[in-house]
Protein backbone atom coordinates (compact mmCIF):
# COMPACT_ATOMS: atom_id res chain seq x y z
CA UNK A 1 0.00 0.00 0.00
CA UNK A 2 1.18 3.46 -0.82
CA UNK A 3 2.61 5.39 2.12
CA UNK A 4 1.36 8.96 1.92
CA UNK A 5 3.93 11.68 2.62
CA UNK A 6 2.81 14.46 4.92
CA UNK A 7 3.08 16.90 2.01
CA UNK A 8 0.70 14.75 -0.09
CA UNK A 9 -2.12 14.63 2.45
CA UNK A 10 -5.27 16.47 1.48
CA UNK A 11 -6.30 19.51 3.54
CA UNK A 12 -9.92 19.38 4.69
CA UNK A 13 -11.61 22.39 6.26
CA UNK A 14 -15.04 22.19 7.85
CA UNK A 15 -17.22 24.31 10.09
CA UNK A 16 -17.79 21.94 13.02
CA UNK A 17 -20.63 23.04 15.30
CA UNK A 18 -19.96 26.67 14.38
CA UNK A 19 -16.16 26.55 14.67
CA UNK A 20 -13.80 26.46 11.68
CA UNK A 21 -11.58 23.38 11.93
CA UNK A 22 -9.04 21.95 9.52
CA UNK A 23 -6.92 18.86 9.25
CA UNK A 24 -4.93 16.75 6.81
CA UNK A 25 -5.98 13.28 5.73
CA UNK A 26 -5.58 10.59 3.10
CA UNK A 27 -8.38 10.54 0.51
CA UNK A 28 -9.64 7.19 1.81
CA UNK A 29 -10.33 8.50 5.34
CA UNK A 30 -14.01 8.39 6.28
CA UNK A 31 -15.61 11.55 7.61
CA UNK A 32 -16.46 9.66 10.83
CA UNK A 33 -12.77 8.85 11.42
CA UNK A 34 -11.71 12.38 10.46
CA UNK A 35 -14.09 13.86 13.03
CA UNK A 36 -13.00 11.50 15.77
CA UNK A 37 -9.31 10.92 15.13
CA UNK A 38 -8.17 14.13 13.44
CA UNK A 39 -10.48 16.72 15.01
CA UNK A 40 -11.01 14.89 18.33
CA UNK A 41 -14.82 15.18 18.15
CA UNK A 42 -15.61 11.76 19.60
CA UNK A 43 -19.31 12.37 20.22
CA UNK A 44 -20.02 10.80 16.82
CA UNK A 45 -19.91 7.04 17.28
CA UNK A 46 -18.70 4.45 14.80
CA UNK A 47 -20.58 1.17 14.82
CA UNK A 48 -20.68 -0.98 11.69
CA UNK A 49 -18.76 1.36 9.33
CA UNK A 50 -20.69 -0.09 6.40
CA UNK A 51 -23.84 2.01 6.45
CA UNK A 52 -26.20 -0.14 8.45
CA UNK A 53 -26.30 0.90 12.10
CA UNK A 54 -26.70 4.69 11.78
CA UNK A 55 -24.69 5.47 14.92
CA UNK A 56 -22.38 7.82 12.98
CA UNK A 57 -25.20 10.00 11.59
CA UNK A 58 -24.36 13.71 11.54
CA UNK A 59 -25.73 16.72 9.69
CA UNK A 60 -23.84 18.12 6.71
CA UNK A 61 -25.20 21.48 5.55
CA UNK A 62 -28.24 20.70 7.69
CA UNK A 63 -28.94 17.29 6.13
CA UNK A 64 -28.68 14.04 8.15
CA UNK A 65 -26.27 11.53 6.66
CA UNK A 66 -23.97 8.73 7.74
CA UNK A 67 -20.44 10.00 8.29
CA UNK A 68 -19.12 6.47 7.62
CA UNK A 69 -20.59 6.64 4.09
CA UNK A 70 -18.97 9.98 3.36
CA UNK A 71 -15.30 10.60 2.69
CA UNK A 72 -13.66 13.38 4.68
CA UNK A 73 -12.46 14.95 1.40
CA UNK A 74 -16.11 15.20 0.29
CA UNK A 75 -16.91 17.31 3.34
CA UNK A 76 -14.30 19.97 2.57
CA UNK A 77 -15.90 23.40 2.90
CA UNK A 78 -19.10 22.06 4.44
CA UNK A 79 -20.94 22.93 7.63
CA UNK A 80 -21.07 19.94 9.98
CA UNK A 81 -23.22 19.49 13.06
CA UNK A 82 -22.64 16.64 15.48
CA UNK A 83 -24.20 15.63 18.77
CA UNK A 84 -21.76 17.94 20.54
CA UNK A 85 -23.59 20.87 18.97
CA UNK A 86 -27.08 20.01 20.25
CA UNK A 87 -26.80 21.18 23.87
CA UNK A 88 -26.69 24.87 24.75
CA UNK A 89 -23.34 26.53 25.42
CA UNK A 90 -24.00 26.27 29.17
CA UNK A 91 -24.40 22.50 28.84
CA UNK A 92 -28.19 22.40 29.22
CA UNK A 93 -29.75 19.74 27.02
CA UNK A 94 -31.87 20.50 23.97
CA UNK A 95 -35.55 19.61 24.15
CA UNK A 96 -35.10 16.28 22.35
CA UNK A 97 -32.15 15.23 24.51
CA UNK A 98 -34.14 16.18 27.59
CA UNK A 99 -37.10 14.08 26.44
CA UNK A 100 -34.86 11.04 25.92
CA UNK A 101 -33.49 11.40 29.41
CA UNK A 102 -36.92 11.91 30.99
CA UNK A 103 -38.37 8.87 29.21
CA UNK A 104 -35.42 6.54 29.96
CA UNK A 105 -35.00 6.21 26.20
CA UNK A 106 -31.35 5.23 26.34
CA UNK A 107 -29.49 2.48 28.05
CA UNK A 108 -25.90 1.99 26.84
CA UNK A 109 -26.30 5.12 24.69
CA UNK A 110 -24.02 4.04 21.88
CA UNK A 111 -26.60 4.60 19.12
CA UNK A 112 -27.98 7.82 20.57
CA UNK A 113 -25.71 10.44 18.92
CA UNK A 114 -26.86 9.25 15.50
CA UNK A 115 -30.50 8.93 16.48
CA UNK A 116 -30.49 12.46 17.89
CA UNK A 117 -29.06 13.89 14.67
CA UNK A 118 -31.62 12.16 12.43
CA UNK A 119 -34.55 13.12 14.66
CA UNK A 120 -33.24 16.67 15.08
CA UNK A 121 -33.14 17.16 11.31
CA UNK A 122 -36.59 15.69 10.74
CA UNK A 123 -38.22 17.65 13.54
CA UNK A 124 -36.57 20.83 12.37
CA UNK A 125 -37.84 20.31 8.84
CA UNK A 126 -41.24 19.17 10.02
CA UNK A 127 -41.92 20.03 13.69
CA UNK A 128 -45.35 18.37 13.68
CA UNK A 129 -45.05 15.05 11.82
CA UNK A 130 -48.02 12.73 11.53
CA UNK A 131 -47.86 10.08 14.24
CA UNK A 132 -47.40 7.26 11.72
CA UNK A 133 -44.33 9.03 10.31
CA UNK A 134 -42.47 8.94 13.63
CA UNK A 135 -41.35 5.26 13.55
CA UNK A 136 -39.87 5.93 10.10
CA UNK A 137 -37.44 8.36 11.72
CA UNK A 138 -35.68 5.41 13.31
CA UNK A 139 -35.61 3.23 10.16
CA UNK A 140 -31.92 3.93 9.61
CA UNK A 141 -30.81 3.19 13.17
CA UNK A 142 -30.06 0.06 15.13
CA UNK A 143 -30.47 0.09 18.91
CA UNK A 144 -29.74 -3.14 20.76
CA UNK A 145 -30.96 -2.00 24.21
CA UNK A 146 -34.20 -0.09 24.18
CA UNK A 147 -36.43 -2.01 21.80
CA UNK A 148 -37.17 1.46 20.36
CA UNK A 149 -40.37 1.83 22.42
CA UNK A 150 -39.04 4.48 24.77
CA UNK A 151 -37.16 6.22 21.97
CA UNK A 152 -40.42 6.60 20.04
CA UNK A 153 -42.18 7.73 23.20
CA UNK A 154 -39.56 10.45 23.70
CA UNK A 155 -39.95 11.73 20.13
CA UNK A 156 -43.75 11.64 20.47
CA UNK A 157 -43.47 13.53 23.75
CA UNK A 158 -41.36 16.21 22.06
CA UNK A 159 -43.87 16.54 19.23
CA UNK A 160 -46.74 16.73 21.74
CA UNK A 161 -44.93 19.53 23.58
CA UNK A 162 -44.55 21.50 20.35
CA UNK A 163 -48.25 20.96 19.62
CA UNK A 164 -49.17 22.12 23.12
CA UNK A 165 -47.07 25.27 22.76
CA UNK A 166 -48.58 26.00 19.39
CA UNK A 167 -52.09 25.66 20.82
CA UNK A 168 -51.18 28.08 23.61
CA UNK A 169 -49.48 30.58 21.28
CA UNK A 170 -50.84 29.96 17.79
CA UNK A 171 -49.16 33.08 16.39
CA UNK A 172 -45.64 31.66 16.61
CA UNK A 173 -44.41 29.10 14.10
CA UNK A 174 -44.10 25.63 15.63
CA UNK A 175 -40.52 24.70 16.37
CA UNK A 176 -38.65 22.10 18.32
CA UNK A 177 -36.03 23.14 20.81
CA UNK A 178 -33.15 22.11 18.57
CA UNK A 179 -31.17 25.26 18.07
CA UNK A 180 -28.82 25.90 15.19
CA UNK A 181 -25.25 25.07 16.06
CA UNK B 1 -10.41 0.64 3.05
CA UNK B 2 -7.66 0.45 0.45
CA UNK B 3 -5.91 3.46 -0.96
CA UNK B 4 -7.14 5.59 -3.84
CA UNK B 5 -6.74 9.05 -5.28
CA UNK B 6 -9.73 11.40 -5.17
CA UNK B 7 -10.84 13.74 -7.93
CA UNK B 8 -13.58 16.32 -7.96
CA UNK B 9 -14.27 17.31 -11.60
CA UNK B 10 -16.54 20.25 -12.39
CA UNK B 11 -18.04 18.86 -15.60
CA UNK B 12 -19.09 15.52 -17.11
CA UNK B 13 -16.47 15.91 -19.85
CA UNK B 14 -13.76 16.39 -17.24
CA UNK B 15 -15.01 13.35 -15.28
CA UNK B 16 -14.94 11.14 -18.38
CA UNK B 17 -11.44 12.41 -19.23
CA UNK B 18 -10.23 11.58 -15.72
CA UNK B 19 -11.61 8.04 -15.92
CA UNK B 20 -9.95 7.47 -19.30
CA UNK B 21 -6.66 8.70 -17.82
CA UNK B 22 -7.04 6.50 -14.72
CA UNK B 23 -8.47 3.31 -16.18
CA UNK B 24 -8.54 1.61 -12.77
CA UNK B 25 -10.82 4.32 -11.43
CA UNK B 26 -14.52 4.45 -10.67
CA UNK B 27 -17.13 7.18 -10.60
CA UNK B 28 -18.48 8.07 -7.16
CA UNK B 29 -22.03 9.46 -6.95
CA UNK B 30 -23.79 9.50 -3.55
CA UNK B 31 -21.53 6.73 -2.28
CA UNK B 32 -24.25 4.85 -0.39
CA UNK B 33 -23.43 1.61 -2.23
CA UNK B 34 -19.87 2.16 -3.46
CA UNK B 35 -18.37 3.15 -0.09
CA UNK B 36 -19.71 0.00 1.66
CA UNK B 37 -18.36 -2.03 -1.28
CA UNK B 38 -14.92 -0.48 -0.70
CA UNK B 39 -15.17 -0.96 3.06
CA UNK B 40 -15.96 -4.64 2.52
CA UNK B 41 -12.96 -4.90 0.16
CA UNK B 42 -15.10 -6.04 -2.76
CA UNK B 43 -13.55 -3.46 -5.13
CA UNK B 44 -10.17 -1.81 -5.35
CA UNK B 45 -10.32 1.27 -7.59
CA UNK B 46 -7.12 3.26 -8.09
CA UNK B 47 -9.06 6.52 -8.27
CA UNK B 48 -12.47 7.79 -7.22
CA UNK B 49 -13.92 10.45 -9.49
CA UNK B 50 -16.66 12.30 -7.64
CA UNK B 51 -19.72 13.35 -9.64
CA UNK B 52 -21.21 15.34 -6.75
CA UNK B 53 -20.02 18.79 -7.78
CA UNK B 54 -21.23 18.63 -11.39
CA UNK B 55 -24.03 21.12 -12.00
CA UNK B 56 -25.15 19.54 -15.30
CA UNK B 57 -26.26 16.39 -13.42
CA UNK B 58 -28.71 18.37 -11.31
CA UNK B 59 -32.28 19.49 -11.87
CA UNK B 60 -35.80 18.21 -12.48
CA UNK B 61 -37.96 19.49 -15.32
CA UNK B 62 -41.03 18.59 -17.34
CA UNK B 63 -40.97 18.74 -21.15
CA UNK B 64 -44.37 18.05 -22.66
CA UNK B 65 -45.35 14.60 -21.46
CA UNK B 66 -41.87 13.68 -20.17
CA UNK B 67 -40.39 14.10 -16.72
CA UNK B 68 -36.61 14.56 -16.84
CA UNK B 69 -34.61 13.99 -13.67
CA UNK B 70 -30.90 14.78 -13.47
CA UNK B 71 -28.78 11.77 -12.55
CA UNK B 72 -27.30 13.60 -9.58
CA UNK B 73 -30.66 14.22 -7.89
CA UNK B 74 -30.84 12.63 -4.48
CA UNK B 75 -33.73 10.35 -3.50
CA UNK B 76 -35.08 12.85 -0.95
CA UNK B 77 -35.02 15.60 -3.60
CA UNK B 78 -36.98 13.43 -6.04
CA UNK B 79 -39.47 12.49 -3.31
CA UNK B 80 -40.05 16.14 -2.37
CA UNK B 81 -40.01 17.60 -5.88
CA UNK B 82 -43.30 19.37 -6.78
CA UNK B 83 -42.70 18.45 -10.46
CA UNK B 84 -42.39 14.74 -9.65
CA UNK B 85 -45.32 14.80 -7.23
CA UNK B 86 -47.49 16.53 -9.84
CA UNK B 87 -46.58 14.45 -12.89
CA UNK B 88 -45.69 10.97 -11.53
CA UNK B 89 -46.75 10.80 -7.86
CA UNK B 90 -46.05 7.04 -7.81
CA UNK B 91 -42.38 7.79 -8.54
CA UNK B 92 -42.21 10.37 -5.73
CA UNK B 93 -43.64 7.80 -3.31
CA UNK B 94 -41.17 5.16 -4.49
CA UNK B 95 -38.27 7.56 -3.88
CA UNK B 96 -39.67 8.41 -0.44
CA UNK B 97 -39.38 4.75 0.61
CA UNK B 98 -35.86 3.96 -0.64
CA UNK B 99 -33.60 2.76 2.18
CA UNK B 100 -33.79 5.11 5.15
CA UNK B 101 -33.66 8.88 5.69
CA UNK B 102 -29.87 9.09 5.64
CA UNK B 103 -29.61 7.04 2.43
CA UNK B 104 -32.29 9.19 0.77
CA UNK B 105 -30.34 12.31 1.72
CA UNK B 106 -27.19 11.10 -0.09
CA UNK B 107 -28.04 8.45 -2.69
CA UNK B 108 -28.71 9.54 -6.28
CA UNK B 109 -30.90 8.32 -9.15
CA UNK B 110 -27.94 7.85 -11.49
CA UNK B 111 -25.85 6.11 -8.85
CA UNK B 112 -28.62 3.64 -8.06
CA UNK B 113 -29.16 2.77 -11.73
CA UNK B 114 -25.44 2.45 -12.53
CA UNK B 115 -24.85 0.26 -9.47
CA UNK B 116 -27.78 -1.97 -10.57
CA UNK B 117 -28.36 -3.68 -7.26
CA UNK B 118 -30.88 -6.47 -7.95
CA UNK B 119 -33.01 -5.29 -4.99
CA UNK B 120 -32.92 -1.53 -5.64
CA UNK B 121 -36.23 0.31 -6.13
CA UNK B 122 -35.48 2.69 -9.02
CA UNK B 123 -34.88 -0.11 -11.59
CA UNK B 124 -38.55 -1.14 -11.24
CA UNK B 125 -39.61 2.45 -11.94
CA UNK B 126 -37.50 3.02 -15.03
CA UNK B 127 -38.51 -0.36 -16.54
CA UNK B 128 -42.24 -0.01 -15.74
CA UNK B 129 -42.39 3.60 -16.90
CA UNK B 130 -40.44 2.76 -20.09
CA UNK B 131 -37.85 5.38 -19.20
CA UNK B 132 -34.73 6.27 -21.09
CA UNK B 133 -31.23 6.58 -19.65
CA UNK B 134 -29.42 9.59 -21.05
CA UNK B 135 -25.64 9.30 -20.85
CA UNK B 136 -22.83 11.61 -21.90
CA UNK B 137 -22.85 10.00 -25.37
CA UNK B 138 -26.16 8.21 -26.12
CA UNK B 139 -29.59 7.20 -24.88
CA UNK B 140 -30.37 3.68 -23.64
CA UNK B 141 -33.91 2.31 -23.39
CA UNK B 142 -34.82 0.89 -19.99
CA UNK B 143 -35.47 -2.54 -21.52
CA UNK B 144 -31.85 -2.63 -22.76
CA UNK B 145 -30.18 -1.06 -19.71
CA UNK B 146 -29.91 -3.88 -17.16
CA UNK B 147 -27.89 -6.80 -18.49
CA UNK B 148 -27.08 -8.93 -15.43
CA UNK B 149 -26.46 -9.01 -11.71
CA UNK B 150 -24.93 -5.58 -10.94
CA UNK B 151 -24.35 -5.22 -14.69
CA UNK B 152 -25.64 -2.62 -17.11
CA UNK B 153 -25.14 -1.56 -20.71
CA UNK B 154 -22.94 1.33 -19.50
CA UNK B 155 -19.31 1.36 -20.59
CA UNK B 156 -16.74 1.84 -17.81
CA UNK B 157 -16.16 5.51 -18.75
CA UNK B 158 -19.81 6.34 -19.43
CA UNK B 159 -21.74 8.71 -17.15
CA UNK B 160 -25.52 8.78 -16.75
CA UNK B 161 -26.57 12.42 -17.06
CA UNK B 162 -30.36 12.20 -16.74
CA UNK B 163 -33.33 9.86 -16.90
CA UNK B 164 -36.41 10.60 -19.01
CA UNK B 165 -39.70 9.21 -17.71
CA UNK B 166 -42.77 9.33 -20.00
CA UNK B 167 -45.68 10.42 -17.77
CA UNK B 168 -48.12 7.49 -17.40
CA UNK B 169 -51.87 7.68 -16.88
CA UNK B 170 -51.44 6.03 -13.48
CA UNK B 171 -48.67 4.16 -11.74
CA UNK B 172 -47.91 2.74 -8.33
CA UNK B 173 -45.11 0.82 -6.66
CA UNK B 174 -45.55 -1.74 -3.91
CA UNK B 175 -42.66 -3.41 -2.16
CA UNK B 176 -42.00 -5.86 0.58
CA UNK B 177 -38.74 -4.69 2.06
CA UNK B 178 -36.14 -6.49 4.09
CA UNK B 179 -36.62 -5.34 7.66
CA UNK B 180 -32.86 -4.95 8.13
CA UNK B 181 -31.77 -3.22 4.94
CA UNK B 182 -35.05 -1.84 3.53
CA UNK B 183 -34.01 -3.31 0.17
CA UNK B 184 -36.88 -4.92 -1.72
CA UNK B 185 -37.26 -8.65 -1.24
CA UNK B 186 -39.68 -8.00 -4.06
CA UNK B 187 -40.95 -4.72 -5.48
CA UNK B 188 -43.54 -4.35 -8.25
CA UNK B 189 -44.22 -1.21 -10.25
CA UNK B 190 -47.38 -1.14 -12.35
CA UNK B 191 -47.81 1.62 -14.94
CA UNK B 192 -50.90 2.25 -17.03
CA UNK B 193 -50.17 4.27 -20.15
CA UNK B 194 -51.91 5.17 -23.40
CA UNK B 195 -49.86 2.39 -25.03
CA UNK B 196 -50.82 -0.31 -22.56
CA UNK B 197 -49.81 -1.66 -19.18
CA UNK B 198 -46.21 -2.28 -18.09
CA UNK B 199 -45.29 -4.27 -14.99
CA UNK B 200 -41.72 -4.37 -13.66
CA UNK B 201 -40.42 -6.56 -10.86
CA UNK B 202 -37.32 -5.83 -8.81
CA UNK B 203 -35.69 -7.85 -6.03
CA UNK B 204 -36.87 -11.20 -7.39
CA UNK B 205 -34.28 -11.82 -10.11
CA UNK B 206 -30.73 -10.78 -11.03
CA UNK B 207 -32.12 -7.48 -12.31
CA UNK B 208 -35.48 -5.78 -12.79
CA UNK B 209 -37.60 -7.56 -15.36
CA UNK B 210 -40.99 -7.15 -17.00
CA UNK B 211 -43.76 -9.60 -16.12
CA UNK B 212 -45.36 -10.28 -19.49
CA UNK B 213 -48.21 -12.45 -18.19
CA UNK B 214 -49.26 -9.75 -15.74
CA UNK B 215 -49.03 -7.08 -18.44
CA UNK B 216 -51.28 -9.08 -20.76
CA UNK B 217 -53.83 -9.80 -18.03
CA UNK B 218 -53.90 -6.21 -16.83
CA UNK B 219 -54.08 -4.94 -20.41
CA UNK B 220 -57.34 -6.85 -20.86
CA UNK B 221 -58.74 -5.87 -17.47
CA UNK B 222 -56.92 -3.43 -15.22
CA UNK B 223 -58.12 -4.95 -11.97
CA UNK B 224 -57.03 -6.93 -8.92
CA UNK B 225 -59.33 -9.73 -10.12
CA UNK B 226 -57.30 -10.06 -13.33
CA UNK B 227 -54.22 -10.95 -11.28
CA UNK B 228 -56.18 -13.30 -9.03
CA UNK B 229 -57.49 -15.09 -12.12
CA UNK B 230 -53.90 -15.90 -13.16
CA UNK B 231 -53.37 -18.01 -10.05
CA UNK B 232 -49.90 -19.53 -10.24
CA UNK B 233 -49.53 -18.69 -13.94
CA UNK B 234 -47.49 -15.53 -13.52
CA UNK B 235 -45.08 -16.44 -16.32
CA UNK B 236 -42.18 -16.78 -13.86
CA UNK B 237 -40.69 -19.94 -12.39
CA UNK B 238 -39.83 -19.98 -8.69
CA UNK B 239 -36.63 -21.85 -9.53
CA UNK B 240 -35.45 -18.90 -11.64
CA UNK B 241 -35.94 -16.35 -8.84
CA UNK B 242 -33.46 -15.31 -6.15
CA UNK B 243 -33.27 -17.88 -3.40
CA UNK B 244 -31.65 -16.56 -0.22
CA UNK B 245 -31.85 -17.08 3.52
CA UNK B 246 -34.30 -14.16 3.68
CA UNK B 247 -36.71 -15.40 1.04
CA UNK B 248 -37.00 -18.48 -1.19
CA UNK B 249 -37.84 -18.32 -4.87
CA UNK B 250 -41.32 -19.70 -4.17
CA UNK B 251 -41.95 -16.99 -1.57
CA UNK B 252 -40.73 -14.28 -3.91
CA UNK B 253 -43.07 -15.59 -6.62
CA UNK B 254 -45.93 -15.39 -4.14
CA UNK B 255 -44.91 -11.82 -3.30
CA UNK B 256 -44.94 -10.80 -6.98
CA UNK B 257 -48.68 -11.55 -7.18
CA UNK B 258 -49.45 -9.96 -3.80
CA UNK B 259 -47.51 -6.78 -4.55
CA UNK B 260 -48.84 -6.51 -8.11
CA UNK B 261 -52.36 -6.57 -6.65
CA UNK B 262 -51.44 -3.88 -4.12
CA UNK B 263 -49.92 -1.72 -6.84
CA UNK B 264 -52.99 -2.11 -9.08
CA UNK B 265 -55.28 -1.32 -6.13
CA UNK B 266 -53.24 1.82 -5.45
CA UNK B 267 -53.66 2.87 -9.10
CA UNK B 268 -57.45 2.49 -9.05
Amino acid sequence: MKRWKQSELVPVQVELNGVQRRGLCEPRVLLSDFLRDTLGATGTHVGCETGECGACTIRVDGVAQRSCLTLAVQADGRCIETVEGLAQADGSLCELQHALRERFALQCGFCIPGILMTCAEMLKRRPLPEDEQIPGLLAGHLCRCTGYTDLLAAVRHTVAEVRRREAAHPASAPSVGVHDA
Amino acid sequence: MRDFNFHRPASVAEAVGLLRKHSGGKFLAGGQSLLPVLKLDMADPSDLISLSGIAELRGIRVEGNTLIIGAGMRHAEVAQSPEVQRTIPGLARLADHIGDAQVRNRGTLGGSLAHADPAADYPAAIVALNGTVQTDRRTIAADDFFTGLFETALRPDEVITAVRFPVPTRCAYAKFGSHASKYALVGVMVAKTADGVRVAVTGAGPYAFRAAALETALGQSFSVAAIEALGENLGVRADDLNNTAEASGAYRKHLIAVLAKRAVAACL
